[in-house]
């Protein structure tokens, strides 16, 4: 049923915009489940080329034939049903949703964080699309000047094929696993970025409004080309947890940095405890380029995901520093993957997980270093924190292969909170929320100093608000 | 009113039974030290003041100025003005002193007030020096690989940063050197007054030297046997604890 308002939203959005007028005759039409009709039927929403469409039904055919990945992931993702999801709905009415309809804990989030009327209001109906509407074309302008392209994923491959589609799909092709095929037979909204040669962002870009104004969708896909020595910094979800309400969420994201380009790419999300979040995030890296993610996730029922850099070309670098805090009845399975390809080439993979009551992380690291290469690097670190006996942690780092002239370094730790260290925190009147919270800033302490300042400000909110809601 | 009193306090952990029908009142203003062989009980009375979960309380009650604090959550018992120096405190990794401190003082604050961080800082700093603490402390993690001294040492500055109408010292003297000793008492001496009081829990009379009690209580076999003048701890230290099991054992 949340479902279905989240893609009326994006269906009134698009319309507003002109570029698909809806037919109100097809209404419930698309109904629940996926089929080729469905992804024609979007595809015909969106107008797009033949090749686009092409793409979603290879996608299509690809998902169909692939297994779940239970075989090494966990068995809880038998519990999606692909056949009641509602990939997109199409009934054109104006969106019901207002902010009285927000779940109360999301509201309170909203509240705590200080989110603004105008914000929240646009998160929760279409009358607040208009104002984030604005925020985007503001700073559109400024981009533009440059040279930047920063538009939806529709109108990224509808107005600038001819930069978009030589990478759309590279880096992370349909058959790369279920849901990165999912993701490519039904995306919608996300963001398309070029940046020119040459143009280093002084200021990141944000996705927070473009996410909510353009894809009320499950399916997002990002691209962000950044060309020959430019520099981009992209955040999404930084202001406000995420709100969303549906049951799967499915992302695809795609860097490329060409020689000597730099992109960093950061994610703070807080999902809601009923949502299936599996992401698929990669960065390629040409000649001295450098890739890093910063990845931070809170809440979800189960997180997948594993940012990775292909190095491919010769001294480029890749990193992925990463936080996730798994609560009662979260599973965050996340990691890092590192693939070199060439020579002098490093990456850098620090982890930090946190497991509170019934919560569980699994760390699932991929490095790999073909033996033919020289001067390569890896460091990997990952860090553990449980919070109270039940919780649980597996690490499964794997390590392919390494040439003589290379180096790998892995350490791995498990640390507690002691109920003792509880009762010393409280003992000088930290409520036991304010304790925890204490004691898992101090975990992160030392890898939140390599986040930019307004992110690391907004994560330990995040934080002390998961542990206050943590604690009876 | 003016007093932390504790009633009849029968306690015990996994069936054995610690405190026994344990009774001490404690006037604001007056500094009361509790001398006792190991195993008697003086960490678990400490505990359960603070609120620990783990014992057991059979009957009893604690008071602080007439307001009943057994029971109650740790947090609120500290909020209540119970200060506890552990005896064995804790290391949180990644959290600095003066972050900590700042946190347990922000927890006093009511709701929307903030701290100034300027006049925090001196008086933090100002505490520090008292105690001849290193200033570069207030960076470093909590306790995280502190020798016994300095541990003892951020203990105190915490009781005195946090203004608690009641302090509990437990063995803060063990780990301390004689010069570190001096410092610790001195600090706790500048904060003694009118309108505080403590209990000085101490295996050895040497602390007493320099935290001159009021009283002195000698405590047996989970309850306090013997009750005298400072002069109590230097006759207890010479004729060693053996005279307390044998002199009080049989009324135990
Ligand atoms: N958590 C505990 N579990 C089991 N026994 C305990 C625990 N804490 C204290 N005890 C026991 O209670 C008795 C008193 O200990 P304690 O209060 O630490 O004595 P003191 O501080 O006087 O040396 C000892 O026999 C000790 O072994
Ligand atoms: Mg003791």
């Amino acid at each position: 049923m949340s479902n279905s308002k989240i893609q009326d939203e994006a269906i009134s959005v698009d319309t507003e915009k002109g570029n698909f007028s809806y037919p109100e005759d097809y209404a419930y039409d698309a109904g629940v489940g996926l089929s080729e009709d469905t992804i024609r039927y979007i595809s015909d929403v969106k107008k797009e080329d033949e090749w686009v469409r092409d793409f979603r039904l290879r996608a299509l055919e690809i998902f169909n034939k692939k297994d779940m990945p239970t075989n090494w992931a966990t068995k809880d993702l038998e519990n999606i049903h692909f056949d009641k999801i509602r990939y997109y709905l199409s009934k054109g009415q104006q969106p019901s949703r207002t902010w009285d309809e927000v779940p109360d804990d999301v509201k309170e989030t909203f509240e705590r964080l200080g989110i603004p009327e105008q914000e929240r209001k646009f998160l929760a109906g279409v009358e607040a699309q208009f104002d984030s509407e604005a925020a985007y074309s503001r700073m559109k302008e400024d981009l533009e000047k440059e040279g930047v392209i920063f538009v939806g994923s529709s109108e990224g491959l509808e107005k600038y094929p001819e930069i978009f589609r030589p990478y759309f799909g590279k880096v992370i092709p349909s058959t790369d696993n279920k849901f990165a095929a999912l993701n490519s037979a039904t995306f919608s909204g996300g963001s398309f970025i070029y940046i020119p040669k040459g143009v280093k962002l002084k200021q990141p870009l944000q996705a927070y409004f473009r996410i909510n104004a353009e894809n009320f969708g499950q399916f997002e896909r990002t691209l962000i080309i950044a060309d020959e020595d430019s520099e981009i910094t992209y955040m999404e979800g930084c202001t406000a947890p995420k709100f969303e309400t549906a049951t799967l969420h499915s992302a695809v994201v795609e860097l490329v940095a060409l020689k000597n380009a730099k992109i960093q790419y950061i994610t703070v999300q807080n999902w809601s405890s009923n949502v299936f979040n599996l992401v698929t995030k990669r960065g390629m890296a040409d000649e001295g380029a450098e890739v890093k993610w910063i990845d931070c996730n809170i809440g979800s029922r189960l997180t997948m995901k594993y940012p990775g850099v292909v190095l491919k070309g010769r001294g480029a670098r890749g990193e992925v520093l990463s936080i996730a805090l798994a609560n009662n009845g979260q599973h965050q399975d996340t990691g890092a993957k590192m693939i070199h390809l060439a020579d002098d080439t490093t990456s850098n993979i620090i982890s930090k997980s946190i497991s509170i009551g019934e919560g569980r992380s699994t760390y699932r690291g991929q490095v790999h270093m073909p033996k033919h290469l020289k001067n390569c690097k890896n460091n990997t670190e990952c860090d553990a924190l449980l919070i109270n006996t039940n919780s649980r942690t597996d690490t499964y780092p794997a390590i392919t292969t390494r040439g003589q002239n290379n180096t790998v370094q892995h350490e791995a730790s498990v640390s507690k909170v002691s109920a003792e260290q509880i009762f010393y925190m409280m003992q000088r009147g930290l409520s036991e929320g304010e304790a925890m919270s204490l004691a898992v800033n101090g975990f992160v302490n030392e890898l939140l100093k390599a986040f930019p300042m307004e992110y690391s400000v907004e994560l330990k909110r995040l934080i002390d608000m998961e542990m206050e809601g943590s604690v009876g | 009113m003016n007093t932390l009193e504790i009633k009849n306090l029968n306690v015990s952990i996994e069936g054995q039974s610690i405190l026994k029908d344990f009774s001490l009142t404690i006037p604001k203003g007056e500094v009361h030290a509790l001398m006792g062989p190991n195993g008697t009980g003086k960490s678990t009375l400490a505990k359960v003041m603070a609120g620990h979960e783990d014992y057991e309380v059979k009957s009893g009650g604690i008071t602080l100025d007439g307001q009943n604090i057994l029971g109650e959550e740790p947090d609120a018992i500290a909020h209540a003005g119970l200060f506890l120096a552990f005896q064995y405190p804790l290391e949180i990794p990644g959290v600095s002193i003066a972050n900590f401190i700042r946190a347990a003082r922000a927890a006093r604050l009511p709701e929307g007030e903030s701290i100034n961080a300027v006049e925090f800082y001196k008086e933090l700093y100002q505490k520090m020096d008292d105690l001849k603490m290193d200033r570069k402390f207030t960076a470093r993690s909590l306790n995280d690989g502190f020798s016994g001294g300095e541990k003892k040492r951020c203990e105190i500055l915490q009781m005195s940063m946090l203004n608690p109408a009641y302090c509990i010292m437990d063995e803060t003297d063990s780990g301390l050197d004689i010069d570190a000793l001096k410092t610790v008492s001195e600090g706790v001496n500048l904060m003694r007054g009118p309108d505080r009081g403590f209990l000085v829990i101490t295996h050895y009379q040497r602390l007493l030297d320099y935290i001159v009690p009021d009283v002195v209580h000698v405590m047996f076999d989970g309850r306090i046997v013997h009750s005298g003048p400072a002069e109590l701890a230097q006759e207890l230290e010479s004729k060693g604890y053996d005279w307390v099991k044998e002199s009080f054992a049989t009324t135990a």
